[in-house]
């Protein structure tokens, strides 16, 4: 069954303290914001632990040589939360450190979305949202098709998930038996416009990924043991696609900006805003 | 020619590991000899055209050049974002091929008229268009289609079409062809792209017999342009017609007279476009009937270049 609002608020209150290393990721995020002077604050911090959790624990990657053939595949289709990506990336070694405080700069590899071919590391250009999930069934299928045991993950946003092309994908991702794709929902239940139940409600969404043929779990998103342990189970079921519906808080870590809408997306984020978000992550 | 261009997927499926074909909802059937031979690249996604384009991207990400199948109209207008992105940003191999292109599908109606598929095609980055005029062209055209390394848009006609090109003038992607040379110094220029080629080598004639000189020019490819070509056959012409079964509005005509307006300044030759008005067609019939209202018959070409000659000539 899917969990109610109420017993998803449980779950994000009951979340372990962000740890150091959770705190430094998100002052890697800040450093990014800093650097461009704008960036999607709450979209990126909600999905560090998950990011973290691929990066350190999940993925099989190689950062000198990001074409490995036989790496698993990440798209980050929300591509508005790409700080958080581009921190792993920088903390991994695919880039240098340094980049992300050319974020958004005229030259830089680093724009406000993710694009491919651009950043080692990054498979697919997204930002356009709706995109990423079929995308990953094509890379799935590829995989298969070369009998490679690569594994593929889409990380979506909540919002992006009103998409229709998703469920066109769900659908066919369930029809090929992909299950070595799995998709990983970043659900901060809170979209641009404010919160999703009132913008376009989602629930019931395990219901809905479960109907869709995918073998469905959730977690809290924020709890690092917990992914991990989630992420190991993979595949949920043979012959099955997976969805991971990770509860979230938009905003994690920045008391001010937690489970706001306006802190989705800031255009301006002047040097005293960045000293309190420095504050907040000591 | 839509034939011929399924055919040739499983001729170079047999040849290279790399082709796989995807279709949405087509008939039943449809390629069935690739079905049973290479069951693993063969496809046929359901009426999901955004999705099919975000497979074939993902499949070519890895290695894979996809060719897409389903009516024009679908895939370009419904799944344009997927196809800006997913496989133009991206830069990648994969082939669309667009049954119905212009009035083919005239008796079903507006929505399945791709009246601006190669404006909207060509408007996009990267992606390269193809409107062969017959079937061997489209072989020949496909013999060679596996190597180029972006996204091509493939139009096609409505089939069974009338066979003009000739294998001594091969296929060169990006080269246009001259189908009919004229003889005199100062000639008419007819430049087309897919059938509408035919009607005009149609049109030669008729204006031949009027004691008019003309030149047809054919372009296969409307994207990348043969710059060259273009500008050889509008230098010293009479007068230069396109001819194209699409909109006016950044069509193929559109982009010969952007060249020329360009490069030729003063010595700009008059020019004609003869293409579809901005306005959704309100007539079914068949092809021919709707060709007719939009004067791209054969006989309608003709009777425009000589109106436009003998208006010259009188004011001469």
């Amino acid at each position: 069954m899917a969990m109610t609002a109420e017993a998803a608020e449980v779950i994000e209150t009951a979340s372990p303290p962000l740890d150091e290393r959770s705190k430094y990721l998100r002052r890697l995020v800040v450093r990014g914001l800093e650097g461009g002077g704008r960036g999607h604050v709450g979209s990126s911090l909600s999905l560090i632990e998950i990011m973290r959790v691929l990066y350190d624990d999940v993925l099989r990657h190689r950062p000198k040589d990001p074409q490995w053939r036989n790496r698993d595949r990440m798209i980050l289709s929300k591509g508005h939360g790409c700080l958080a990506l581009y921190v792993m990336l920088a903390d991994k070694g695919f880039i240098p450190l340094e980049t992300l405080d050319t974020f958004c700069h005229r030259d830089s590899i680093l724009g406000g979305h993710p694009e491919a071919g651009k950043i080692p590391g990054v498979e697919a250009s997204t930002g356009a949202l709706g995109h990423g999930l079929s995308v990953g069934v094509g890379m799935a299928l590829a995989a298969r098709m070369q009998e490679r045991d690569s594994r593929i993950f889409v990380c979506t946003g909540d919002g992006e998930i009103n998409e229709g092309s998703i469920w066109e994908a769900a659908m066919c991702a369930s029809k090929h038996k992909l299950d070595n794709l799995a998709v990983i929902v970043d659900y901060n239940k809170i979209q641009s416009a404010g919160p999703t139940r009132e913008i376009q409600d989602l629930e019931p969404l395990v219901d809905k990924w479960e109907a869709f043929g995918f073998a469905t779990t959730e977690v809290d998103g924020h709890d690092v043991a917990e992914l991990r342990a989630v992420f190991r189970r993979l595949p949920f079921s043979p012959q099955r696609p997976s969805a991971i519906i990770c509860h979230t808080v938009k905003g994690k870590g920045l008391p001010f900006a937690e489970n706001d809408a306006n802190w989705h997306h800031k255009a301006k984020v002047p040097p005293e805003l960045v000293a309190d978000m420095y504050a907040a992550l000591r | 020619m839509r034939n011929t261009c399924l055919n040739m997927v499983y001729e170079l499926a047999k040849r290279d590991p790399r082709v796989v074909f995807i279709g949405s909802d087509l008939s039943p059937g449809l390629l069935a000899g690739m079905k049973q031979d290479y069951p693993n690249r063969w496809f046929m996604e359901g009426v999901t055209e955004a999705n099919v384009i975000g497979i074939a991207a993902g499949m070519a990400k890895e290695g894979y050049v996809p060719y897409v199948n389903t009516i024009a109209t679908f895939i370009t207008r419904r799944c344009y974002e997927q196809v800006a992105i997913d496989l133009c940003l991206h830069d990648l191999p994969v082939r669309l091929i667009g049954n119905g292109g212009g009035l083919v599908y005239a008796p079903l109606g507006p929505t399945h008229l791709a009246i601006e598929d190669m404006t909207i095609m060509r408007a996009l980055p990267n992606m390269a268009v193809v409107a062969v005029c017959d079937a061997p062209e489209m072989t020949r055209f496909m013999e060679g289609s596996l190597d180029w390394p972006s996204p091509i848009y493939i139009r096609l006609a409505k089939g069974g079409d009338l066979v003009v090109s000739r294998p001594e003038n091969g296929f060169t992607f990006g080269k246009a062809i001259r189908m009919r040379k004229a003889r005199g110094r100062d000639p008419v220029v007819l430049m087309a792209t897919g059938v509408m080629t035919t009607n005009c080598l149609a049109a030669a004639d008729l204006l031949g017999r009027e004691g008019y000189d003309a030149s047809v020019v054919h372009f296969h490819t409307v994207k990348p342009l043969d710059e060259e070509a273009v500008l050889e056959h509008a230098d010293n012409a009479r007068l230069v017609v396109t001819v194209e079964e699409g909109v006016a509005i950044g069509g193929f005509g559109s982009a010969v007279t952007d060249l020329l307006v360009e490069e030729m300044g003063q010595s700009l030759p008059r020019i004609i476009r003869l293409a579809l008005p901005d306005a959704f067609p309100h007539k079914y019939g068949v092809q021919n009937d709707l060709l007719e209202i939009y004067g791209l018959m054969p006989n309608q070409i003709a009777a425009t270049v000589s109106n436009a000659l003998s208006k010259e000539e009188m004011v001469a």
